[in-house]
């Protein structure tokens, strides 16, 4: 297996384990989607109409609950600086990392959702749009997480600060992400799924650079 | 293999005090330092910049190996083998996951039996990291070390938490490593009981 699957396997056996967060996370975003219709009533035509925001919305914040651990569990037992020193270029290992957090927290996210839609009467077509759209968006998610992560990764309570510089940066992909179901439902041109798709590519390859940068700068001091 | 280790008027400044100034040792292959001083004096920063973490504030460290050069601080990270005060063992990882997950990271295939025997961990073997005392910690860093099979062993305070035979233990994997030509630093407080030079830092006034 290679260093890099290496690291990738490792990762999620330490997200789906006790404390890893991965199990949390889809708890809170069942939790959270599900007290929306309780609060907002059974009109179902507003609920079918603001699904796709609830569920970005639900699905960011679920996502950002286990990334403030991504870099800051390894960086406080020391395994970051040994990870650092592996054959892997950092912005490898952090490809990995952001990877294996995905695969642990994103796509159950994504799954989930298709049940969760059931709550706001998301018509079947909606729900598909709704389910590809998370599934596209969701690795910007965790990209741009990871950037958030390793800044903050030395800073104690840094998972309070990461919200703060994290959110901005996600408000393309809930915007254009809960566009998607909407412009299913109004049978419109669906651009904004063209949108999502580009600020995801983006996301990913650019993340890695930033995110390796700032374990560089953590490390240094 | 040959190896050498060259530390030209190094200086150290963290939180704008100066550590050290005009630091300058060379390390040649099969040799190990012992790295000796009183506390807060640099000696695992030193370490950290010999591993590429740190950027000096002036001064150069070079690593030869095989007639190469390797002046990127980055670069001479990947001839390190590093065992630190913070020994990187996960909590929710049995001993031989930890061990798997480190040798197939550094792409080497390994006999876990031998390697777990060797360093007093095969009853450990699946127990989870959790359960481990720090001593027992230590060991799988050790073996982890000894796993990484890379040149330039940097370590930190080898000897804390473990016990007369883990001691023993450190001296062998140390006397066996410069047996095979690789170079060993070692911060220390206590005699590391092996043939190596001293490298005393002083506190600057």
């Amino acid at each position: 297996m290679s260093p890099f699957f290496a690291l990738l396997s490792r990762d999620i056996r330490l997200a789906v384990r006790a404390g890893g967060g991965a199990t949390l996370a889809l708890a809170f975003f069942a939790c959270v989607v599900t007290l929306v219709p309780l609060g907002v009533g059974s009109d179902l035509h507003l609920l079918s109409r603001i699904a796709g925001g609830v569920l970005w919305v639900a699905a960011v914040l679920a996502a950002l609950l286990s990334l403030d651990r991504l870099f800051q569990a390894d960086y406080e037992d020391g395994s970051l600086d040994l990870i650092v020193l592996s054959p892997l270029s950092l912005e490898v290992s952090v490809l990995a990392k952001t990877t294996a957090h995905w695969l642990a927290t994103g796509l159950p996210l994504t799954v989930l959702s298709a049940l969760l839609a059931v709550l706001f009467d998301l018509s079947v077509k909606a729900t598909g749009a709704l389910v590809l759209s998370l599934l596209i968006g969701t690795p910007a998610v965790s990209a741009i997480g990871a950037v958030g992560a390793a800044l903050t990764l030395s800073i104690r309570r840094g998972g309070l600060i990461l919200p703060l510089i994290v959110l901005p940066l996600l408000a393309p992909a809930v915007i254009f992400g809960s566009g998607v179901v909407q412009a299913v439902q109004d049978n419109l041109a669906n651009g904004a799924f063209l949108f999502l798709a580009a600020f995801s590519v983006l996301s990913v390859v650019l993340s890695p650079f930033a995110a390796a940068a700032s374990v560089r700068l953590n490390l240094a001091t | 293999m040959t190896l050498a280790l060259e530390v030209r008027d190094l200086a150290c400044i963290r939180g704008q005090r100066a550590l050290f100034r005009g630091l300058n040792f060379s390390v040649a292959a099969g040799r190990a330092v012992s790295l000796e001083g009183p506390n807060g004096v640099g000696k695992t920063s030193l370490l950290r910049m010999l591993a590429g973490f740190l950027r000096p504030a002036s001064g150069m460290i070079r690593l030869r190996t095989n007639g190469a050069e390797v002046s990127e601080a980055e670069d001479r990270g990947k001839f390190v083998g590093w065992f630190a005060h913070q020994d990187g063992v996960k909590a929710q990882l049995s001993v031989r996951e930890q061990l798997d997950f480190y040798a197939r990271l550094h792409g080497r295939s390994y006999d876990p039996p031998a390697v777990m025997a060797k360093f007093g961990l095969s009853a450990l073997a699946e127990l989870p990291g959790l359960y481990l005392s720090a001593g027992q910690k230590r060991r799988v860093a050790l073996a982890r070390l000894h796993l990484s099979a890379r040149p330039l062993w940097l370590l930190d305070e080898p000897l804390a938490a473990l016990d007369t035979a883990g001691k023993k233990l450190v001296a062998e994997t140390i006397t066996t490593h410069c047996a095979e030509g690789g170079i060993v630093v070692a911060a220390t407080h206590d005699p590391l009981n092996v043939d190596c030079e001293k490298l005393v830092l002083e506190r600057m006034s």
